[in-house]
């Protein structure tokens, strides 16, 4: 095949979608390396520090579409510290060197500053695609940046990020000339836009498909919009608080009527139970509804409107659900594929909404389930055995038993069974997170059974290092493990160091492993940064007066071809 | 006081309302191992007796990052807790009454519905009109004025329509308006 010319060669690359079936073949020979490299188009960095922007840019000069990760995923939960790193501008400078033919880029879990998205808005004249998820470090005003100078922009989707409202009108700078919209969500933004300047701009934008609205949109406001954009396939509904006498809720009931087109809905942050009722027109043809930000709809009211939805793929809850919603769930949506129930409660005392039946329920009723996010207050063994004999198909499956460390409350038992159960059905598992009481049995089974396992999450489990040991030699296909408040010590971390090089990263907060640990991780690895995250105090000091003995209260280790971080804090210590 | 201890405390993330003690440990079948990292001072409670048995768990573990809920996700909904709990400051919006030399200011949080609304704007432009400023029973003919307001989107309402709560949010100003005007709103009701 080296002896085809180039253009054909790319040609055939062309189908090749995945990324990774790209760096699977750049790899046979310089020629090809060569071809794939010029050729390709979309380029995805899983770990922002495990490669210089620079050598990425250099790589791949024709990039249109970056992708880039930044924090570890634990830092979703305030485990990671709020300056450890992350930073966007450096990859956003590179592409102004060198690839200002890019177009779009998603960042996740990075820090973004307002002066990075205005190089992006100023120095990219082809930009056209921005999506932001769990970012944060920007304000209103680097928003404005984007309105303002980005001709052509058709994608806006700011997703769940941390946002400063600076108050300026950022909706407003939209000029007249933009008229290519496609894709505009502002959910994640506290203040208040101008709603006369939203109605224009969505007023003049034809293409528009999807509209994420935030809290500060009233349902008049809503209403109008609808009007103006009949064709939109997703939305994300503002506040949707509105009584169901007022002559809103009926012009709102009217507008849903000729929503043809709609699919996926979200939102209704201040939603109340009469106000579903407007959405009955359109329910048959969702196949994506997002609920979980709705804490005031209570299980009946939830059941009314699921009734009308038959045809869901995908649905996110609040586990105010029930068992008994999930089981009308159950019997309705038979085209499910995803289910997430959220807890509620998070901060009270709870009571018991969702246990083991509504998942077993679901699992029973909804033959095309493959992805699970499940909190709920108990789980037994025969439940589990039960859901994984009824979904051998599983991709995801994540469970959080909100106590920590809570055995079946059938048998006292841990929950190793059920676990092993779910892995040894699920043939397919790409993502599992665990929880309940757990011993190295678990362990054992995941090793053995979860040769497609690229992603597990592991809390308050396990009895020794064989349970990490297990994971580390079993699982092939392992790319990310995460693991807090679990006994495994130095054993566990420098049994299987090659291990580390073919993951993207492990993360080990809370666990046993020692300094002596990681420095000798770090010594026979050079190709890993071995990085010792501690807050407490001044880390300059208290290197003196660590020892090895002393355990290391977050670590986190990547692969990594570009050496030790140079934006590192204080307190983080690469060895 | 342990104003140090206190200081810490109130600092850390906690699971449980404020006020509340006492981390559930994980069972001690889970053997010799740390059980949970010591974000709490007191553990006054070893709560074997608690996992399992009870339906409602009481005393939530003070872990940090437990849950593994998203922030984002935490504080939308103690955003919306919040938003639900009288705020100190006071809801203070301008009333204006059509023929009145000046403007007067109440705070709105301070009555529980439109019908204490009524009566204590009655009572403060009583000097200024003939009639009740309040709606009379009986519809068209009996009112000489009707209380409007003007919402967050700049549009003026009839004050009574929506929920009291959503009013209160929503309301910017009031103005009593009189005579021909009124009875035009008056008579689409």
């Amino acid at each position: 095949m080296t002896y085809f010319p180039e253009e054909v060669v790319e040609h055939i690359f062309d189908f090749l979608g995945s990324h990774r079936d790209r760096n699977t073949v750049s790899t046979v020979c310089k020629a090809w390396y060569q071809v794939e490299r010029l050729s390709r188009q979309h380029v995805f960095v899983g770990n922002c520090y495990a490669i210089r922007p620079e050598r990425v840019m250099a790589r791949f000069p024709r990039m249109k579409s970056l992708s880039v990760k930044g924090k570890p995923h634990f830092a979703d939960f305030n485990l990671v510290p709020y300056d450890w790193g992350g930073y966007a501008l450096p990859w956003i400078e590179a592409a102004a060197r060198c690839c200002t033919g890019l177009e779009e880029l998603r960042l996740k879990r990075m820090v973004v500053s307002d002066d990075g998205l205005e190089l992006l808005a100023r120095f990219f004249p082809n930009f056209k695609s921005l999506v932001l998820v769990s970012c944060d470090g920007f304000s209103t005003d680097g928003l404005a940046s984007i309105a303002t100078y980005c001709r052509g922009l058709r994608e806006l989707d700011l997703q769940e990020n941390e946002v400063d409202d600076h108050g300026c009108q950022w909706l407003n700078c939209f000029p007249d000339s933009c008229t290519s919209l496609v894709s505009l969500n502002f959910a994640c933004l506290k203040g208040e836009v101008n709603a006369g300047a939203l109605e224009r701009l969505i007023a003049r934008s034809p293409n528009l498909r999807s509209l994420k609205l935030n809290r500060a949109i009233s349902v008049e406001s809503l209403n109008k919009i609808l009007s103006r954009a009949p064709h939109l396939v997703d939305l994300g509904t503002g506040s949707f608080a509105v009584d169901d006498r007022a002559e809103a809720y009926h012009r709102l009931m009217n507008c849903f009527t000729k929503c043809k087109t709609l699919r996926c809905m979200s939102g209704f942050g201040e939603a109340s139970p009469c106000c579903l009722k407007a959405l009955y027109p359109v329910c048959i043809n969702l196949i994506v509804l997002n609920l979980s930000y709705a804490p005031a709809i209570p299980s009946d009211d939830l059941i009314k409107l699921i009734c009308h939805c038959s045809n869901l793929q995908k649905l996110w809850v609040l586990d105010c659900i029930g068992d008994k919603g999930l089981a009308v769930v159950a019997s309705t949506c038979k085209e499910l594929q995803e289910l997430r129930v959220f807890p509620s409660d998070i901060y009270g005392a709870g009571t018991t909404s969702v246990t083991e039946e509504g998942l077993v329920a679901v699992s029973s009723g909804c033959p095309k389930l493959n992805s699970v996010l499940y909190f709920c207050y108990q789980m037994t063994n025969s439940a589990l055995i039960t859901v994984a004999k009824n979904c051998p198909h599983f991709i995801r499956f994540r469970l959080c038993i909100l106590d920590p460390g809570k055995p079946d409350p059938l048998t006292n038992q841990p929950l190793d069974e059920g676990f092993g159960a779910i892995v040894r059905s699920c043939k397919n598992l790409r993502r599992l997170s665990l929880s309940g009481l757990l011993t190295d049995q678990v362990f054992l089974f995941i090793g053995l059974y979860a040769k497609c396992l690229e992603m597990l999450s592991i809390a308050f489990a396990g009895n020794s290092d064989k349970g990490m040991i297990y994971v580390l030699d079993g699982c092939k296909n392992l790319r990310k493990l995460e693991i807090r408040d679990c006994p495994f010590g130095d054993g566990a971390l420098l049994k299987n160091v090659e291990k580390y090089e073919a993951m993207r990263s492990l993360w080990m907060s809370s666990c046993e492993a020692t300094l002596g640990g990681c420095k000798a991780l770090a010594a026979k690895m050079p190709r890993l940064n071995v990085e010792i995250i501690n807050e407490s105090g001044n880390l300059v000091e208290s290197k003196e007066n660590l020892s090895d003995v002393n355990k290391m209260e977050k670590i986190y280790v990547y692969r990594s071809v570009a050496g030790p971080r140079n934006d590192a804090p204080e307190f983080v210590w690469t060895l | 006081m342990e104003a140090a201890a206190s200081y810490v405390k109130d600092t850390e993330l906690r699971l449980g309302l404020p006020g509340t003690d006492a981390p559930e440990k994980p069972a001690a079948a889970r053997g010799s191992k740390r059980a949970l990292p010591e974000a709490g001072d007191d553990k006054s409670k070893s709560s074997e007796e608690d996992c399992g048995d009870r339906e409602t768990p009481v005393a939530k573990a003070q872990v940090v990052g437990w849950p593994p809920v998203r922030s984002y996700r935490k504080n939308s909904f103690s955003l919306q807790a919040r938003k639900g709990e009288a705020e100190g400051a006071g809801l203070y919006v301008k009333v204006s009454m059509d023929g009145a030399p000046y403007l007067r200011k109440i705070d709105l949080k301070v009555y529980k519905g439109y019908k204490e609304l009524r009566e204590a704007l009655d009572w403060m432009f009583k000097c200024f009109s003939q009639g009740d400023v309040s709606k009379k029973e009986g519809g068209n003919n009996g009112s000489e004025y009707a209380m409007t307001y003007e919402d967050k989107d700049g549009d003026w309402m009839l004050v009574g329509d929506v929920p009291w709560d959503m009013f209160i949010s929503s309301c910017k100003r009031l103005r009593i308006m009189k005579g021909s005007e009124a009875r035009g709103l008056e008579s689409r009701h």
